[in-house]
């Protein structure tokens, strides 16, 4: 589904990635840990196209698409989401209207004919109740005075409605209580149908008690240098990054 | 991103287009021979003549204003002509039929058909061309209300009372130096009587079109809404592509008697000069309303054309628990330049104003918000709010905010919010994330910044505000 090759990649001429490579099959969630400054965000954005970040080497597939040689929307109407973790404000334009023109450039790329307001409403509705969201939220602005929590789960309301190829849910979790927490991982189990795959971006294991990753990868430098099962997740839980800094040290030994 | 968006706003402009039409043009230049033949041409009475006489000496010795912050080159008043009107509507057309067709393919080409059957039920137009007002529609339906919508032209024969006692009366001659130098020249424009306890069965709009080269446009709307009656009224101004400047200066005048509401809507799309700044409109326009004892106007303005816009419909709050609003969406891009608010002058008791502005720059423009909020001695209890919010779109514009508060009743309250805020590369980034192109994502998030001011606006002209910005920024971001 998403395979990422030898990804380097640099932001103001600061390089950030470094020959990062993962395979993402339909269906599976890898989970991305990692210290402060590893690239953690940096990977989310570079695989959504964000303007600023340059890819310098390396290749990123989206089923038979080469990833980097389209635009923003381009990526996102083929299937890739990003769940941000800081989700900005647009005053005055509502969270149904914002939604209803979002699903519908999907839908058209899909060559699917738009919704009508009343067929976009039932949808919307439902998956604000799905999100745990007051119905008004449809009405309000963008983001536009939620806290930090109705924000997160306003994004997995989002991801609900364009059914993405490939979410990307970067830190997703923080600043949630557990209540939160498991409204936003609820929703993202209930998208969980064995096609769709995810990478969970976050810094805390306890997010992955509620959304079961199949892989962990530890990113640090800019490259993963460590992938496993849930377990490692457990393992970094414990003891912190420290047994980084002497596998770091002893890849410079050799 | 900014440089995507910087790329993004050339533009077209639409209603650029030029009409054949075999049209009598006075020949270049200003005197009083001129003004003897505007109002011969209009077959005025004597009163009226005088007192265009009068408000011409007065403005030869007034100066062109220079506090607003817009710059261009100094205006050649003897180079501009001052008539300009169709030949064919010399005969004076009786209806519609006798009206020149393609004058009526003009206007239908700007998406506003002449013929009532075929026109939006609900909202008479007069279409004014150059000097000349073609065509006021439904003006038999609105009689039966008792309701005047005609010519100001017109209005000097039929209704000579009404327009003597009104018509300076909120705008006086000497007022400014563009107040009088329409007050010299003006030629057409809209007359409106609404009478005691009416309220208009129906929207009521002008037209204005500026077709002819070299010529200025100078009319004048008068408005009355007699006591307790109400009236809701919109204008338009489109005008062709051109390399010169040419120039618009009108004057609105509104009277506002006890109880009475009238809502004066504008959208205002000139030609805007092209991305280097040559040629456009240069819109210098006086807008005034007086309201009596608990009466109400309420401003609303959609100003996305013109090169230099110098604008600032106000009210004169004179009587007691009177309300004045003003909602304005300003945008400029290109080479343009605005400066335009309003002022709110409490003079009455308990009267209240409510200012929402919303200035949104775009490329190389300039926009500019100057408001003035005064309170008498005498206006006791009287409250205002103030919200000016601006927006940019890009790195190379400006905006700037000129509030003046005088208050000289320790009663009064005054209160003014003001904010500045980008298109940022976020939103752009988390729209475009959701598939929305950078267009449709400029459009939905500036649309948003003008929502308080687009419900104001009659429901008919709300959706063709919004795709009027749409136009305006198409190829905005790129």
């Amino acid at each position: 589904m998403l395979t990422i090759n030898n990804l380097h990649a640099s932001i103001d001429g600061k390089q950030i990635l470094n020959g990062l490579s993962l395979e993402v099959k339909p269906g599976e969630v890898h989970a991305i840990m990692g210290p402060n400054g590893a690239g953690k965000s940096t990977l989310g954005y570079v695989l959504s196209g964000r303007d600023g970040y340059e890819v310098n080497e390396g290749s990123v597939t989206l089923g038979d698409q080469d990833l980097l040689g389209l635009e923003v929307e381009e990526r996102a109407k083929e299937g890739l989401f990003l769940a941000f973790q800081y989700p900005v404000e647009i005053p005055g334009v509502s969270n149904m209207e914002f939604m209803k023109e979002s699903v519908n450039a999907v839908r058209d790329h899909r060559g699917e004919e738009p919704l009508s307001s009343a067929e976009f409403l039932k949808l919307a509705k439902e998956a604000c109740k799905q999100v745990q969201l007051p119905l008004d939220f449809l009405k309000r602005g963008v983001n536009e005075g939620f806290s930090g929590g109705e924000k997160k789960r306003n994004e997995v309301m989002q991801m609900i409605l364009l059914k993405p190829s490939v979410c990307i849910l970067d830190e997703s979790d923080s600043g949630l209580d557990v209540d939160a927490l498991q409204v936003v991982a609820n929703g993202v189990n209930s998208q969980r149908d064995g096609e769709r795959s995810f990478i969970v971006v976050t810094h805390y294991q306890r997010l992955l008690d509620f959304i079961k990753p199949d892989f962990v990868h530890i990113l640090a430098n800019g490259e993963i240098v460590k992938s496993g099962n849930a377990s490692l997740a457990l393992e970094v839980e414990k003891s912190g990054y420290a047994f980084l800094g002497k596998e770091l040290e002893e890849e410079v030994e050799a | 991103m900014s440089e995507q968006i910087e790329q993004a706003l050339e533009r077209k402009y639409e209603a650029g287009f030029y009409s054949e039409i075999e049209s009598e043009t006075f020949e270049n230049g200003l005197d009083e021979s001129i003004i003897r033949r505007i109002s011969e041409m209009k077959g005025e009475p004597e009163w009226m003549l005088e007192w265009r006489l009068k408000a011409y000496e007065t403005w030869l010795k007034m100066d062109e204003p220079e506090w607003a912050h817009v710059h261009y080159p100094k205006i050649d008043y003897q180079a501009i002509s001052y008539y300009s009107a169709p030949k064919s509507m010399k005969d004076k057309p009786k209806s519609l039929e006798e009206v020149d067709p393609e004058l009526l393919r003009t206007y239908e080409k700007l998406g506003i058909p002449l013929h009532e059957q075929e026109m939006l039920a609900g909202v008479a137009v007069d279409a004014v061309f150059d000097s000349v007002s073609v065509v006021t529609t439904f003006r038999e339906k609105l009689a039966e209300a008792g309701v005047i919508f005609c010519p100001i032209s017109e209005a000097v024969h039929e209704y000579p009372e009404l327009v003597k006692k009104y018509i300076g009366s909120v705008v006086p001659r000497g007022d400014n130096f563009f107040a009088a130098l329409n007050s010299a020249v003006f030629t057409d424009g809209s007359f409106v009587y609404i009478p005691k306890g009416v309220r208009c069965p129906m929207e009521l709009s002008t037209y204005f079109r500026i077709n002819e080269m070299n010529t200025g446009q100078f009319e004048r709307t008068l408005i009355v809404a007699d006591e307790g009656s109400y009236v809701s009224y919109l204008e338009g101004c489109t005008a062709p592509q051109r390399d010169e400047n040419q120039l618009h200066a009108a004057v609105v005048e509104l009277v506002a008697l006890d109880d009475a509401q009238i809502k004066y809507s504008t959208v205002q799309n000139w030609y805007p000069g092209d991305e280097n700044g040559k040629g456009g409109i240069y819109n210098f326009v006086t807008k005034r309303g007086v309201c009596h004892t608990s009466s109400k106007i309420s401003w609303t303005q959609v100003e996305t054309g013109s090169a230099v816009t110098w604008k600032y419909p106000s009210c004169i709050l004179k009587g007691d628990n009177s309300v004045g609003e003003f909602y304005s969406v300003a945008l400029t891009r290109g080479r343009q330049q605005a400066d335009t608010g309003t002022k709110m002058v409490h003079l009455g008791k308990n009267t209240r104003s409510t200012i929402i502005s919303k200035g949104i720059s775009a490329g190389n423009s300039n926009n500019a918000y100057r408001g003035l909020v005064k309170m008498g001695p005498k206006a006791d209890g009287a409250r205002n709010f103030t919200e000016c919010d601006s927006l940019l779109i890009g790195d190379q514009c400006g905006a700037h905010t000129f509030p003046y508060i005088e208050s000289r009743n320790p009663s009064a309250i005054v209160e003014h919010e003001a904010t500045t805020s980008k298109v940022s590369d976020e939103q752009l980034f988390l729209c475009q994330q959701r598939g929305l192109d950078p267009e449709k994502a400029v459009s939905m998030i500036v649309n948003g910044f003008c929502k308080e001011v687009f419900k104001e606006l009659p429901m008919e002209f709300a959706v063709e505000a919004g795709k009027l910005l749409e136009i305006s920024l198409e190829g905005s971001v790129g």
